[in-house]
């Protein structure tokens, strides 16, 4: 166990690595002087003179060999240095310090809603096969993966908030200022986000608990006399869980991938949105430090996910 | 033929031999839900290739008087901002999310089962390098990746399909890599070996075309998910340039208008889902007719 977890781990480093060295060198693809990235539009280098353009590239470092801007780019990762953005003529790094955790806050609550959701629906449905748990979860899971999020939440921004007036709109309050008004806005970003989840783990969920009701083992606790409560949660769930486990790894990516969506749809201030101005407004060095960002995100849960699978399957050895 | 009757009582009927064909056709067909999505895509399609007939005005025709209409006779599902025609926007926009869908996992699918087939096939160090890199890609949320790449490429169309092609690779890369390892392991393809056949035709005639029923319900079933990510991307305003027809878009554009004009941004919606559902509908039919181990059962 502890060998696999160690390899895993290096694993993840590499994996760390090549996707540094591919953001890096895929920013170098962009057309024209490499000088763009740093100070955006290239309408005002035309004009410059040739001293001015060596003085700037001297500043940002592009006058040495590209390996060592590679270090020096990684370097400054390690010490907190994303660069500067262009359009907030502000430090990335601190403009990621607040956008990061609103959108950790939500993708987290996400998870857990979509993950509850899943699992108890996909459970609910199987062991009330054909019955009217079923019949309402199986056609609402089709739903689930077929309805594009930021419409959904268009539909519920018309419903809940234009018409009904339950819910405010759009907007972000952190919860250690108003709790109340934070939740309530967070109620409809959350749905949308987890819709698809809910949808993917609850039809897994059905599925491997059918196959696993079928199994011997719980035909031996049924007939020892164990409790139905005892045989669903320990026999069932946790077994059925295994399939469903590879697919949160897979959830928590369209989390964030969703939340650039959700977070332009709901005008939440978060990593999403951020990624999504700055790309209008060319600026490449915030483009490239949330694509980074996301990608470790997602690494680092399915790391996480990999790890989780020795806990619920002892059968696993991890040779 | 006609065969004497067996007399024998020793040996039990052996099953009638079922072509897999007509089990597909018998499995596929069976369930109404699946025609519906099979006639609905096929109707689709031919709104695409037809829009130009079809489309009562031009989808692009400003009419500055009549902005902002309700759904009315001449306007069936109203007009923009502008005073561009809905419904004709609508099934203009059936053609980009068609196109993009199509020529994505078309490009996806080559480049991935290339690059699955020839990693699972000949291993080692090869094998190391493709599904490395693979890892690699998996590890962006497909939006994300998409995003990064338009950012650097710019939008449009084209950049559009590059970038998602680019996304879902991974995905039938690692499927088929899957594949052609437990293909390979079977008699049938040592004997082509023993044989003395190529490795391209090891690889083409008799890999790739046992792999290919599990893959076709892969790519319907993408075919969903990559009209979805196009639809998300030109909701964000990266896509198809204005002033082109996409779904997203219009859901976008009709977002301020939420309140008077609703049709705006519901209707696009409603065809995004009705492609995605359709696609998922017929990926399950064609699953549950192509899955070996369903049968008998189904």
């Amino acid at each position: 166990m502890t060998a696999y977890i160690i390899r895993r781990v290096l694993w993840a480093i590499v994996i760390l690595i090549m996707l540094t060295l591919l953001v890096f060198f895929s920013m170098r693809l962009l057309p024209g002087d490499p000088i763009i990235i740093y100070v955006g539009q290239s309408q005002g280098l035309i004009g410059m003179a040739p001293e001015a353009l060596d003085k700037l590239r001297a500043e940002y470092g592009l006058d040495k060999p590209i390996m060592v801007q590679y270090f020096n780019w990684v370097g400054g990762i390690f010490r907190g240095d994303l660069g500067k953005s262009i359009t907030y003529h502000d430090d990335v790094a601190k403009l990621m310090l607040k956008r990061f955790p609103i959108t950790i806050y939500i993708g987290a609550i996400t998870f857990v809603v979509a993950t509850i959701l899943g699992v108890l629906g996909g459970m609910f449905a199987a062991l009330r096969r054909g019955k009217l748990a079923d019949q309402i979860v199986t056609p609402l899971s089709y739903i689930g993966i077929c309805i594009p999020i930021f419409w959904l939440g268009v539909l519920m921004i018309y419903a809940f908030g234009l018409k009904l007036h339950w819910l405010p709109t759009s907007g972000y309050t952190s919860p250690f200022k108003d709790f109340w008004m934070s939740t309530r806005q967070l109620v409809m970003p959350v749905i949308c986000l987890a819709i698809a989840d809910i949808a993917a783990l609850s039809r897994q969920m059905r599925s491997s608990v059918l196959e696993v009701v079928r199994q011997d083992y719980i035909r031996t606790a049924w007939s020892k006399g164990l409790s139905e409560r005892l045989i669903v949660i320990k026999h069932m769930l946790k077994n059925s869980l295994i399939p469903v486990i590879t697919l949160m790894g897979f959830a928590i990516g369209m989390i964030f991938g969703g939340s650039v969506l959700i977070e332009s749809v709901f005008n939440i201030p978060g990593m999403g949105r951020l990624m999504v101005t700055s790309i209008f407004a060319q600026d490449y060095v915030v483009v490239q430090a949330c694509t980074l960002i996301f990608a470790i995100i997602v690494l680092v849960s399915n790391l996480v996910v990999d790890m989780s699978y020795g806990w619920l399957d002892p059968r696993i050895r991890y040779g | 033929m006609v065969t004497a009757p067996d007399t024998s009582t020793e040996f039990k009927e052996a099953p009638p031999r079922v072509s897999e064909w007509r089990r597909f056709r018998r499995v596929f067909f069976q369930r109404r839900i699946v025609i519906l999505g099979l006639l609905v895509l096929l109707l689709l399609v031919f709104v695409a290739i037809f829009a130009a007939w079809l489309a009562p005005y031009s989808p692009y025709d400003q009419n500055m008087r009549g902005t902002l209409q309700q759904p009315n006779k001449a306007h069936l599902l109203g007009t923009d901002a502008i005073g561009r025609d809905t419904l004709s926007r609508l099934i203009y926009g059936t053609r980009t999310a068609l196109i993009v869908g199509f020529t994505t996992v078309g490009i996806a699918v080559f480049a991935g089962i290339l690059l699955g087939l020839i990693a699972g096939y000949f291993g080692g160090a090869i094998n190391m390098i493709i599904m490395r890199i693979m890892d690699l890609l998996i590890s962006f949320p497909m939006i994300i990746l998409a995003l990064f790449i338009a950012a650097l490429l710019g939008g449009g169309i084209q950049n559009i399909i590059i970038a998602l092609g680019i996304g879902s690779l991974p995905g039938y890369a690692r499927v088929m890599h899957g594949l052609t390892l437990s293909i390979r392991e079977n008699d049938y393809v040592m004997a082509e070996r023993a044989m003395g056949s190529s490795n391209m035709r090891t690889m083409f005639s008799h890999i790739l075309p046992n792999a290919l029923p599990p893959m076709i319900v892969l790519i319907t079933l993408q075919l969903g998910g990559i009209i979805l990510a196009e639809a998300g991307l030109s909701y964000l305003g990266i896509g198809i340039k204005p002033p082109g027809a996409a779904w997203g878009a219009m859901v976008n554009d009709g977002y301020r208008y939420l309140l008077t004009n609703p049709m705006l941004s519901f209707a696009p919606g409603i065809a995004i889902m009705l492609v995605v559902f359709a696609f998922n509908l017929v990926g399950d039919g064609l699953r549950d007719a192509l899955d070996p181990r369903l049968r008998g059962t189904l």
